[in-house]
């Protein structure tokens, strides 16, 4: 109750009432949430199960359109599984991964950050090091070789089932190094300020003081940049997925939901690309425009990274 | 300046070591070389053979030496698949990628700069308006969809545009070229619109924001004081001055344009590096992926190490900052 009072009355809800873009960007991004989370409730077909579609309906086109019917509101994939099932599934499978990956390069960055930033010396400059040389090296680059070789490693078989925890680690791998040098440089600011002494001189362990004390101190930092990693995990997720190096098309996210509707733009049949395409971008908007609200709100002086 | 050119080659070096160690891994552990060489109906006992012949049964560092000297002497191992060197197939698709690089860099310095400087003197403007909601708007849509819907636009439905293939080339001393063929250029148009279209919200924010930064600049001011004319103040006072940090981020971001060109590649079958990376993958060719890392790795590292000396020689401090 004494957080609830100290949220309401804080500086972050009074902004938050005074945007419209974030309220809107908000209450999207909720919706969509909710949805996926709910996929196996809310969407009308099971697209996992294998025996509630049939290949006869196949291709069906949107039910407003010519040839269209009732019982597909938004048509049909070339599987013949109903395309807003199938969508509301890949959302789910999208935020899993955004989320997961995110995760993962949090764990391994703040880790990184603060034994490089409160420890400093020799392993310091050697840990910096590498994040400048991953640095250089654009992060698409590396999760698309990360995918290739986990894909040639694994086999396409294995690589397939196991297509979530792989990706996770692989976007997770291919950004780490930014939450490292954010957390690095925060931990360089705080680490001589007068409570960090107070804490060594009253003989806390190192340990006690990087995690207990200066961690919290780090964390708005690390909370502005992961609104706008997640909305780059989801897009790596997108584009691994639709360079076939992602989730495979039985249980498609939304990258691979357009890379099988691509194969078929020729012939017409542009709903299957066209309404995940859609979704995928509003998703992706709600969660940059969310994430600038909240870096200006929080820290005007932060850089976009 | 000498030592600090020495640190940073040095530097170079043990990154290549780290990349060839990461890619002579795989190959050590994914790829299966006698496979490559002669398939897979040969008894165990003539494999063992050919292995030892072949020095696969040496320790691992003597194998990963014999890949260093050879890698050092352009020779990447064969490709399983195309039965040639994989370090001449890379080579013989590097033209098609770097014309489309070429090409997205003219559109992006062509539509970024007048579209920045405009949004900078006319903040208020309705085209200025739209500009900023579309470069927000871009900045959310992957570069494959814009791909799709180009294609969809401009080659399903209204069938102006080649939407795959490089079309029609010209050998000119070994460098395939689109660029001199009416059907190659329009093989490039859509490709190039796509890949572009990822820096261009980027880059016409930039270049609006550092305009206006300077437009507020005492120097500036003073140039209107002096009675100077429009034109003279913003095309030569300001915008020489917005240039350099431009430049400076554009080359940074050249790198990224070359990671999605492996996107773009994909969507146009464009027979560029990424195409075939890709399908190196598809196929296991491991020999010729893991070429294609040395070679990207070898270009990153290269460029890296350029841009830093020259920093270095513009710009003292970075030589002290790396001293201590």
């Amino acid at each position: 109750m004494k957080a609830w009072n100290r949220f309401k009355n804080s500086y972050l809800l009074y902004s938050f009432k005074r945007d419209p873009i974030a309220i809107l960007s908000f209450s999207v991004l909720s919706v969509l949430v909710v949805l996926g989370m709910l996929a196996p409730v809310v969407a009308p077909y099971n697209t996992y199960d294998t025996a509630t579609f049939d290949i006869m309906d196949a291709e069906t086109p949107p039910s407003w359109m010519e040839g269209g019917s009732q019982t597909f509101m938004l048509g049909t994939d070339i599987q013949g599984r109903d395309l807003l099932s199938t969508m509301i599934y890949g959302l789910r499978v999208s935020i899993l991964i955004g989320v997961g990956a995110v995760l993962f390069q949090a764990f391994v960055g703040i880790l990184i950050g603060l034994l490089s930033g409160y420890l400093g010396g020799k392993l310091d400059a050697f840990l910096m090091r590498i994040t400048d040389i991953q640095f250089s090296i654009p992060y698409l680059i590396v999760a698309i070789f990360t995918g290739a070789i986990f894909k040639l490693a694994f086999g396409v078989g294995r690589y397939a089932e196991l297509a979530v925890p792989l990706l996770i680690v692989i976007i997770g791998i291919s950004h780490w190094p930014i939450y490292a040098r954010t957390v690095r440089a925060s931990v360089l600011g705080e680490k001589n300020k007068e409570y960090v002494e107070a804490a060594r001189v009253i003989g806390i362990s190192r340990w006690q003081i990087m995690f207990r004390h200066i961690l919290p101190n780090t964390l708005t930092a690390v909370l502005v940049i992961s609104t706008i990693q997640v909305a780059e995990a989801v897009m790596s997720e997108a584009a691994l997925s639709f360079l076939g190096l992602g989730m495979p098309i039985t249980k498609p996210s939304l990258g691979s939901l357009i890379r099988s509707g691509f194969e078929y733009i020729f012939s017409g049949s542009w709903w299957i690309t066209f309404f995940p395409g859609v979704l995928l971008v509003v998703f992706i908007l709600v969660i940059l425009l969310l994430g600038d609200w909240l870096r200006d709100v929080l820290n005007p002086k932060l850089y976009k990274g | 300046m000498f030592a600090f050119i020495v640190r940073r080659i040095i530097q170079a070096i043990i990154v290549m070591l780290v990349i060839s160690l990461v890619g002579f891994s795989i190959q050590h552990t994914i790829g299966d070389p006698v496979r490559d060489l002669v398939g897979e109906r040969v008894t165990p006992a003539e494999r063992e053979v050919i292995r030892d012949k072949l020095g696969l049964n040496d320790p691992f560092y003597i194998q990963y030496a014999r890949f260093v000297k050879n890698a050092c002497r352009g020779n990447l191992g064969l490709s399983f698949f195309y039965k040639k060197p994989a370090l001449e197939v890379i080579v013989s698709k590097a033209p098609a990628t770097l014309e489309l690089v070429i090409v997205t860099a003219i559109i992006l310095i062509v539509i970024c700069i007048p579209a920045g400087i405009y949004a900078a003197i006319y903040p208020k403007s309705w085209f200025s308006r739209i500009v900023m909601a579309i470069s927000t708007i871009g900045v959310a849509i992957p570069v494959f969809l814009t791909a799709i819907a180009l294609i969809y636009l401009f080659g399903v439905e209204l069938n102006w545009l080649p939407s795959y293939g490089r079309g029609e080339t010209i050998n000119l001393w070994g460098w395939e070229s689109g660029f001199f063929t009416w059907d190659g250029l329009k093989h490039l148009v859509l490709p190039s619109i796509s890949l572009s279209s990822i820096m261009l919200p980027l880059f016409i924010r930039l270049v609006r924001a550092e305009m206006m930064e300077i437009l507020e600049t005492e120097y500036i001011k003073f140039a209107w004081a002096k009675g100077l004319h429009r034109q003279r103040v913003w095309f030569v006072h300001a915008f020489k001055n917005t240039l350099l940090p431009v430049i400076t981020v554009f080359g940074a971001q050249l790198g990224i344009l070359f990671a999605f060109t492996l996107l773009t590649e994909t969507v146009f079958q464009w027979q560029g590096m990424g195409f075939m990376f890709l399908e190196a993958v598809e196929r296991s060719d491991t020999s010729l992926l893991v070429a294609y890392l040395v070679v990207v790795g070898v270009i990153f590292v290269f460029v890296n190490t350029v841009v830093d000396i020259v920093y270095g020689f513009v710009n003292p401090m970075v030589r002290i900052a790396g001293t201590k």
